[in-house]
């Protein structure tokens, strides 16, 4: 994966706008935070090839960003986004890595399901 | 240190964990004396740790490149430690607790009929940690606790909950596995991906003797599961 180039991935965003696509989106603080910290609250939400049209997509932000889908009836927003990507399938990656380097947050999108 | 005992010969030993690696850290000694006796062991690992975390800043991989790196170092840590039955069983990682309970515990039973293992190794319910690992357990011990109770293969459970050694107390099974320790150093290598952030500070504590590292890698522990009133998984609600 490659940092963001805000300019580069709007193009993208914009590819896929108005079909079909399936999405995968991720936020996490891992398994273990609650364990390795007990005062931690962990939290984290995943969804895996959800279908779904949006009309229209924005990044935003001078990085780390934040991407905003709107659907007909809802939304999608990721925050937190550093890099950007392809898989195999074409699919559009897109990635936020901690000081760490672990991920924190990811939300990926495509006209094929992921596997 | 603590006094260490024999590991028994055994027929056969399933190994039972969620994620690649789950076997490196705790057991893969124990693993290598057996198989160094040719003991068969299997080893049916439940997920490819899709979720894995650890993806680098700058990324080395990617959510959909991690499987395929991780299931290579799974078969490199198995080949390390002498494995030569690994089963990758094709669930995900992260949703173990949210699969059908039933069939959970007749992944295992399946496993166990066709086996016929003396011992199973896999992580202790309710103090395993992460949700994968518990949920992995409860199935390992209800296809264990369905067996009339004079068949049952020993079960030897994985426990490191920050409150184990308070409710359960310490572990009744230590084993010494330093003479094994350069193949469990492998195997834990082999799991580059997730490991790397560790093992370069990890290799010089480790060979402090008398360090608390040292102690922690070069000896293994188990917690005897018992079916008595410390059984404190449920029945599968219908």
């Amino acid at each position: 994966m490659e940092p963001i180039l805000p300019e580069k991935v709007q193009e993208l965003i914009n590819k896929f706008a108005g079909q079909e696509v399936y999405l995968h989106m991720e936020t996490t603080n891992g398994a273990y935070a609650s364990h390795f910290n007990e005062k931690f609250f962990s939290a984290g939400a995943y969804i895996r090839n959800a279908k779904l049209t949006y009309e229209h997509g924005k990044i935003v932000g001078d990085g780390p960003f934040r991407v905003g889908l709107k659907l007909a009836i809802g939304w999608v927003y990721a925050e937190g986004l550093t890099h950007y990507g392809f898989d195999e399938s074409g699919h559009l990656l897109m990635a936020g890595h901690d000081f760490d380097g672990k991920l924190a947050v990811a939300l990926q999108l495509g006209t094929t399901p992921f596997k | 240190m603590t006094e260490t005992m024999e590991i028994e010969q055994e027929r056969h030993v399933l190994v039972i964990f969620p994620h690649p690696d789950d076997e490196a850290f705790g057991v893969s000694g124990t693993i290598a004396i057996h198989t160094g006796r040719k003991t068969p062991v299997t080893y049916a690992c439940l997920t490819l740790g899709e979720m894995g975390r650890n993806l680098g800043n700058p990324p080395f991989a990617t959510r959909e490149s991690l499987p395929d790196i991780r299931k290579a170092e799974l078969q490199k840590a198995a080949e390390a430690i002498g494995i030569q039955d690994l089963r990758m069983m094709g669930l995900r990682d992260k949703t173990l607790e949210f699969e059908d309970d039933q069939k959970m515990m007749n992944l295992v039973t399946d496993l166990i009929n066709e086996l016929d293992p003396s011992l199973i190794i896999t992580f202790y319910p309710g103090y395993s940690v992460h949700p994968d690992h518990e949920a992995t357990a409860r199935a390992v011990v209800r296809a264990v606790r369905a067996i009339e109770e004079s068949k049952r293969p020993k079960l030897h459970c994985v426990a490191f909950a920050n409150n184990t050694l308070e409710e359960i107390g310490a572990a009744d099974i230590h084993y010494d596995i330093r003479h094994v320790y350069d193949k469990k150093l492998e195997a834990m290598k082999a799991h580059i991906s997730q490991t790397i952030w560790m093992l370069k500070d990890l290799e010089a504590s480790v060979a402090e003797e008398g360090s608390e590292l040292h102690d922690r890698f070069n000896y293994e522990y188990f917690w005897t599961y018992t079916f008595d009133d410390k059984d404190k998984v449920t029945d599968i609600k219908s």
